[in-house]
């Protein structure tokens, strides 16, 4: 079932300074890392569990629960905030009725803030997965959100 | 010579769909038979987003602003024709005027662009564009000195650390070139993670090679064999074009041994973050390498004695390394003379914020505030007032009017209660409510904080939960003595950086805001209208025309009232959005302060008249006086 873990543990159990790595790969390989895919790296590694689930819970990148089809991560830089970013995550939570870190129960959207994107210019911004949007105002959040739950409808 | 068409890949522009132009001119040039007259290339950052997605027309240097995909057909016209398309030009706001090339817009005419001379003019994916640039020409030089030589080659130019605390590049090198060690590392701090700050990223979006060049120059310096790039995961177009650069230095014989004919051996390694603010943190950035947690560790051993895995190791941040070249390029003499006495070069700056010209600015050292806000950024939009501008991210500190004409430099910074940072630098007008600002940088502190040492962990939890009592109208006087004596506290106690920087955002506001924050806690008013435990929407009945609007748009349904008769809003269900006011045609809603919320509520009913009165003093005038 954990398909691939053991050829990057290959890749990297003799590597100093290889675990950051190593779950980087894993997670982009399997979404998230559970706690079987901890336990394994663990054994692999020759590390204790608690070193390894140490490392995956101190870095944001890591995650340990599934995530969702769509990730929006709302700007909360400084930038977008004096532009008004809080307004759009109040609005993104109450589309999605779900608090911001979480997943909605039927896996389609995950909720996360970030520190910051970067586009400054066009804050308040967004992402949903690889698409940028900017200049939001929470007003614009329900179409938004009901284009990709068409979209997600479709494809199912 | 056949005629560049430049569009803007950097992430700024990227976002506002430059990809979609690019593609768009790819096929109209390739559509009319004219890919071999024209050479069409994906640049990194030209710095002003605002007006993304540019494209630069050579030799002639038409500068097009805002181009979308529809643009694309006329603009391939008015390349044929070796005409303008005027509706692209920049206009300038003031005048009204279209300006043609790049120097004639006001952005860019006070900056100095050294650092970030060949952003958005070469391919950042060609080494060749960069050789073509004058690229690598400076190892020839670095190769013919003896390292010490070099070491005070950059001692006299008078580098400063340009990733925050200012130290001087010189002598970190010298402490780990005197250090004992069999191998010893070179490492780019890339790990840029202050809101508001992409500097780092757009130089190796835009002109990676640069880096390496500077990198290569710190190793031979040192006696280092090994480089590495630490690079957040977030910025998945740096990664990749460092990636391409670091190959094909590797193909040109720039990395790898004996490069050049020198006998120096030095290899570069990229290291992606896993999204920790911390590990912009020397040591924690070490920690993270080693594949730990990224927590920081006491100092002394300095990295640059004892580092990655125990070895003399050199932490330089990126905009620090990218003008090595341009030191020995000009010399160290002629590049001291740009500058301040104590500071010497360029610095860049992330500006962003309530400004009309969002973007990446270069300036000379000791370039005063006003300069850059109001000459390079155009001032504040709307029509609004200047208020503050935060320097250096949530670690900095903010400064008010009072401080527009101070040259800036490292040690004015620090003297103002601020510091250099990263260099992001927000700017804020008369709506951004500084308590709430402070709370808002001190979550971000408190979110990114490690948890290993007290001062930091428990400290900066403090201080948040003062900040939040008082932005919800629980505060009290006594609050504003606490914050002050608790974040020096923290300051003196605290392990590193983080942890002694996170308070500064809170005492340069209590410093320059003090009445702001008087306001807050003494009338439970919040006068710039953000804090909303303090604000309450009203309609003003004689003014309501029942036109049902705000009753429509309202997203709670609090608001209640027939045909005829003025509307309601009812306080309790009033969720505080604002949309009813934005909607309202008659300007019948208005925010008002302070009345009826929190635990407060008896107190404040009883200074009711004081805070009217407090209320107008401030709005008129209270505010100048800083």
């Amino acid at each position: 079932m954990h398909t691939g873990i053991d050829e990057l543990l290959e890749k990297y159990w003799h590597i100093p300074g290889g675990l950051v790595p190593l779950l980087q790969e894993v997670q982009k390989v399997h979404g998230y890392l559970s706690r079987e895919i901890l336990e394994k790296i663990a054994s692999g590694m020759g590390i204790s569990l608690a070193k390894v689930a140490g490392v995956a819970t101190f870095y944001h990148q890591f995650h340990l629960t599934p995530r969702g089809r769509y990730i929006i991560k709302v700007c909360m830089g400084t930038a977008c905030h004096v532009r008004g970013a809080a307004e759009v995550l109040f609005a993104m939570e109450d589309e999605l009725g779900i608090k911001v870190g979480h997943t909605t129960p039927d896996l389609t959207f995950t909720l996360d803030q970030v520190a910051c994107l970067g586009a400054c210019g066009l804050a308040p911004v967004i992402t949903i997965n690889d698409e940028t949007y900017g200049k939001l105002t929470p007003g614009q959040v329900p179409k938004l959100i009901e284009k990709y739950r068409e979209e997600a409808a479709v494809v199912h | 010579m056949r005629r560049k068409v430049l569009v803007c890949g950097g992430t700024g522009c990227v976002s506002s769909r430059s990809r979609e132009v690019y593609d768009a001119l790819e096929s109209e040039l390739a559509g009319r038979g004219l890919g071999e007259q024209f050479e069409l290339k994906y640049t990194g950052c030209h710095g002003f987003c605002e007006q993304g997605p540019l494209v630069l027309v050579e030799p002639e240097g038409y500068f097009y602003c805002r181009v979308t995909k529809e643009h694309v057909a006329k603009l391939v016209d008015s390349l044929q024709e070796g005409s303008v398309y005027e509706d692209l030009l920049y206009k300038d706001p003031d005048t009204g005027n279209r300006v043609k090339t790049r120097n004639d817009v006001p952005f860019y005419q006070k900056q100095k662009r050294l650092v970030l001379k060949n952003c958005g003019l070469i391919n950042p994916e060609s080494i060749e564009d960069y050789l073509n640039a004058g690229g690598y020409r400076t190892l020839q030089k670095v190769f013919k000195m003896s390292p010490d030589a070099v070491i005070d080659e950059v001692k006299k130019a008078g580098l400063r650390g340009r990733g925050g605390g200012g130290f001087p590049t010189g002598l970190k090198w010298e402490y780990a070139r005197k250090a004992r060690g069999d191998k010893k590392y070179i490492i780019c701090n890339a790990d840029e993670g202050d809101p508001g700050a992409f500097m780092d990223r757009s130089i190796l979006e835009g002109d990676p090679h640069r880096v390496l060049e500077g990198m290569l120059t710190a190793g031979y310096a040192i006696g280092a064999g090994e480089g590495f790039v630490y690079i957040r995961a977030e910025y998945p177009l740096a990664v990749r074009r460092l990636d391409i650069a670091i190959k094909e230095a590797r193909e040109k014989g720039f990395l790898g041994e004996n490069i050049l004919g020198s006998g120096f051996n030095f290899d570069i390694h990229i290291k992606q973050g896993a999204g920790a603010f911390v590990c912009g943190e020397e040591t924690a950035l070490i920690e993270s390498i080693q594949g730990n947690r990224g927590m920081p560790r006491p100092r002394p051993p300095f990295p640059a004695v004892k580092g990655l895995w125990d070895r003399p190791t050199v932490v330089n941040n990126v905009e620090t390394l990218a003008n090595l070249p341009i030191i020995f390029d000009m010399g160290a003499e002629a590049y001291a003379a740009i500058g301040t006495e104590q500071s010497k070069g360029t610095k860049i700056f992330a500006l962003t914020g309530k400004i009309k010209n969002t973007g990446l600015v270069e300036v000379p050292m000791g370039i005063t505030l006003r300069e850059i806000i109001f000459d390079i950024g155009g001032g504040i939009p709307n029509g609004k007032k200047f208020k503050a501008v935060q320097i250096g991210g949530p670690s900095g500190g903010g400064l008010s009017a009072q401080h527009l004409d101070l040259p800036i430099d490292y040690d004015s910074l620090i003297d103002a209660g601020a510091m250099m940072g990263s260099g992001g630098l927000v700017v804020m007008d008369e709506d951004t409510c500084m308590v709430e600002l402070a709370r808002f940088f001190l979550s971000f502190t408190r979110m990114e904080a490690c948890g290993k040492c007290t001062p930091c962990r428990e400290g900066n939890t403090r201080l948040l939960e003062i900040l939040e009592r008082i932005v919800e109208g629980r505060g009290e006087l006594q609050d504003l003595d606490l914050l002050e004596s608790l974040g020096h506290t923290i300051i003196d106690t605290s392990l590193c950086g983080l942890g002694q920087s996170a308070p500064n955002p809170v005492l340069s506001a209590l410093k320059y805001f003090r009445p702001e924050y008087e306001m807050h806690v003494k009338n439970k008013l919040c006068p710039a209208g953000v804090c909303k435990a303090l604000l309450s929407y009203r309609i003003i009945e004689e003014k309501c025309k029942a036109c049902g609007l705000c009753l429509k748009h309202c997203p709670v349904g609090a608001i209640t009232g027939k045909k005829g008769e003025p509307h309601r809003i009812d306080p309790e269900m009033c969720k505080k959005c604002g949309e009813c006011l934005k909607k309202c045609p008659f300007g019948a809603i208005v925010l008002a302060g302070g009345d009826g919320f929190g635990q407060g509520q008896s107190d404040h009913k009883r200074n009711h008249v004081s805070r009217t009165q407090a209320l107008y003093n401030l709005k008129s005038g209270g505010r100048e006086r800083h």
